[in-house]
């Protein structure tokens, strides 16, 4: 058995076992529900979920990075709440995507001005974020719900353009592969992990580290920002309370993608996995019933298990225990040599 | 000696200037608004910022470790619906029991959030980031989108709220914000002459050194998330006299006001420093400004956003120009230690 998994490396991977969880939670769901397979359920599991997935995707730098970003759900909400608000002022629709997507990037950039500049904890910046963005929202809209946009718009997000699946999801995959290829293939996210494992080693190999980080908390912000555009063609009405508590969600799904809590570990594909596994569990106990409370606690309960678990694993190959019985595999192996 | 000397007057700086501002805040209003200056206005100021200051006692315990509780909403909504619930069953539930049981209730919840965090070995932003999801749902669940009703509560828990404990001069002292001055003077003493509240500070200003002092550091982070848990209990059976209807929903984001209480207050996120005097200035300013922008009518929605640039420059002035200060004091300090030094040795001549 020991040798087994020294061997076999690969199945300790924390993608393995994503991968398997994913199996079980899909064999499960087809159990649940005949309708699961259906191609307009599995278009629609993307779908709904779409604009988490898009910050998911920023969110594993900012992570990887070592710090955490409070602030993108009321991005969301506060650049809906811009594009209703020139809607209704009479704007092009073009130009309210470009004010709200400006006001993306500054807010981003706010954030990282505040943790880079300043050296203020990221916790607590992106906190006050998340109030502030949420509030400037509230004062735009109030109370009101805007809607009425052009088909065109709601189109975008609705309209099925290649088989069943809508554009959103081809656009995904285009945005989650040029991630993939950032995080994994060039000097830049190389440095996002350099920054995440030892900041101050990253420094005096002379990695501009506030540039880095900059770039991603204003990335975070423009995307945000977008994902909140989406969220507003795919609803067809805004209010100031759009997307409140996604937070909670896209960060779940970073960690359990393997990305540490504490920087410098992880990776897009197991991201893209437990975004998978989180979206499916979702759309399972939708199936099931399940109310959407009830399913935001069982979230809740997987963020905290995704951080808890590697940690287990950790101090158990540490302890005692699990050294001597290595040890006395090696011990029986060499005398029977 | 010289320099904790310097510490201690620099918190002092930090909450005259908080007072100061508190003060200016109250001239604006009340130039603003007719008859601000009213026993009734101080009143109604001190009953809604009496649940928010007793739940940011616990949270300040929190932060002075170095670690954060965003689960205390969930936890208030969910002690003042349980609460209202026993009332429910039986209305002879003595007050004392009633307390008790909303305190134990909040303490359960704050021990997983401690256990989590101490021996776990998880984040805090993370584990209450986790359990805010988790206690909301398991109200959701267990209420079962039924509500608490006025009516169901016996007559003394409705009456508490208008009760007066004692008067100066005009200004009476209602029982919520004595309940909430109580935990704040209480914990202040803890913070300043126990043992206990001097080892926070430690653990807060660096953990590792703390244990290597020998303080069981996990301890007392399990310990901190359980007092807060116990107060955000206390909080919900406050709330639920002060509100009476109870709802799956009550409380939500309650845990952001408490959080721009204790910032607010001078209370330093990276742990070690700040006062629970500190926090109940943060929580008064809160409260004032959220009352008066009410009572002035324009727009109730600016509230959320003005809470978050309120925490945004409380932080930075922590950052940027405490820290500067910091520096400079500590400088003049050295200073004078070397003038002390050279000036010695001829004092020694002289007697020589």
């Amino acid at each position: 058995m020991m040798q087994l998994l020294s061997r076999w490396t690969w199945l300790r991977r924390w993608e393995t076992l994503l991968l398997i969880v994913l199996i079980i939670v899909l064999v499960i769901n087809t159990q649940l529900s005949p309708f699961f397979f259906d191609a307009n359920n599995i278009s629609n599991i993307f779908r709904l979920s779409i604009e988490k997935a898009m910050v998911v995707l920023l969110m594993t730098f900012v992570i990887i990075n070592g710090e955490i970003d409070l602030s993108v759900a009321s991005l969301m909400g506060l650049s809906a709440s811009v594009l209703a608000v020139t809607f209704e002022a009479g704007w092009s629709l073009p130009a309210g995507f470009a004010l709200a997507l400006l006001i993306g990037a500054i807010c981003g950039a706010l954030n990282g001005f505040f943790i880079t500049y300043l050296n203020m904890p990221s916790i607590v910046v992106t906190l006050a974020g998340l109030i502030t963005y949420r509030g400037v929202a509230r004062i735009l809209l109030e109370d009101r719900s805007v809607g009425g946009y052009p088909e065109w718009f709601t189109g975008l997000a609705q309209n099925e353009w290649i088989g069943t699946f809508p554009f959103t999801v081809i656009l995904f995959a285009v945005l989650f592969v040029v991630c993939y290829i950032i995080l994994s293939r060039t000097s830049f996210g190389r440095y996002v992990y350099v920054i995440g494992n030892n900041r101050p080693g990253a420094e005096y190999a002379g990695i501009s580290v506030r540039r880095v980080k900059m770039l991603i908390f204003v990335f975070t912000g423009l995307m945000a920002a977008f994902a909140g555009l989406w969220y507003a063609a795919r609803l067809g009405n805004i209010r100031a309370n759009a997307a409140e508590g996604f937070e909670l969600d896209i960060i779940t799904i970073v960690l359990l993608g393997g990305v540490s809590i504490f920087g410098g570990k992880g990776t897009m594909l197991g991201v893209g996995l437990s975004l998978l596994v989180v979206l499916n569990i979702r759309n399972g106990m939708s199936l099931a019933n399940v109310s959407s409370n009830v399913q935001t606690s069982i979230v809740g309960a997987l963020l905290i298990l995704s951080v808890l678990i590697p940690n287990w694993a950790q101090s158990l190959q540490g302890s005692k225990f699990w050294r001597s019985f290595v040890d006395r595999n090696r011990i029986t192996k060499g005398e029977a040599v | 000696m010289k320099s904790l000397r310097g510490l201690l007057h620099l918190q002092q700086v930090r909450e005259l200037s908080l007072f100061v501002i508190l003060i200016l805040v109250l001239l604006l209003f009340g130039s603003q608004i007719d008859g601000y200056f009213s026993p009734r206005t101080f009143s109604r100021i001190a009953t809604t910022v009496s649940i928010i200051m007793i739940v940011a006692v616990g949270q300040t315990i929190v932060v002075l470790t170095r670690n954060i509780d965003l689960s205390v909403g969930s936890i208030v909504g969910f002690t003042a619906f349980f609460i209202g619930q026993q009332f429910g069953f039986n209305r002879d539930l003595h007050p004392a029991a009633a307390v008790a049981l909303a305190m134990g209730v909040g303490a359960l919840a704050g021990m997983l959030n401690g256990f989590l965090v101490a021996y776990g070995r998880v984040p805090a932003v993370v584990v209450t980031l986790g359990t805010l999801a988790i206690y909301r749902g398991a109200l959701v669940e267990y209420s079962g989108s039924q509500s608490i009703a006025t009516r169901m509560l016996p007559d003394w828990i409705k009456e508490l709220p208008q009760q007066t404990v004692f008067t100066i001069g005009e200004v009476e002292f209602g029982a919520l914000p004595v309940i909430a001055l109580v935990a704040v003077i209480l914990f202040q003493m803890i913070l300043m002459y126990t043992s206990f509240g001097r080892r926070l500070y430690a653990v807060g200003s660096s953990t590792e050194a703390a244990e290597v002092a020998g303080i069981p550091a996990r301890r007392l982070v399990f310990t901190a998330f359980m007092i807060s848990g116990a107060l955000a209990g206390l909080g919900g059976f406050v709330y639920l006299a002060r509100i009476g209807t109870i709802t799956a929903v009550a409380a939500t984001g309650l845990e952001l006001q408490v959080v721009a209480a204790v910032v607010v207050g001078g209370v330093n996120t990276n742990g070690g420093s700040g006062t629970v005097f500190g926090t109940l200035l943060g929580a008064v300013l809160v409260g004032t400004i959220e009352q008066s922008l009410i009572r002035m009518r324009i727009n109730e929605f600016w509230k959320d956003a003005l809470l978050g640039v309120f925490i945004l420059i409380a932080v930075t002035t922590d950052s940027v120009m405490m820290s500067r200060l910091r520096t400079w004091w500590a400088a003049r300090a050295q200073k004078a230690h070397k003038r002390e030094a050279l000036s010695a040795p001829t004092a020694g001549q002289v007697e020589a």
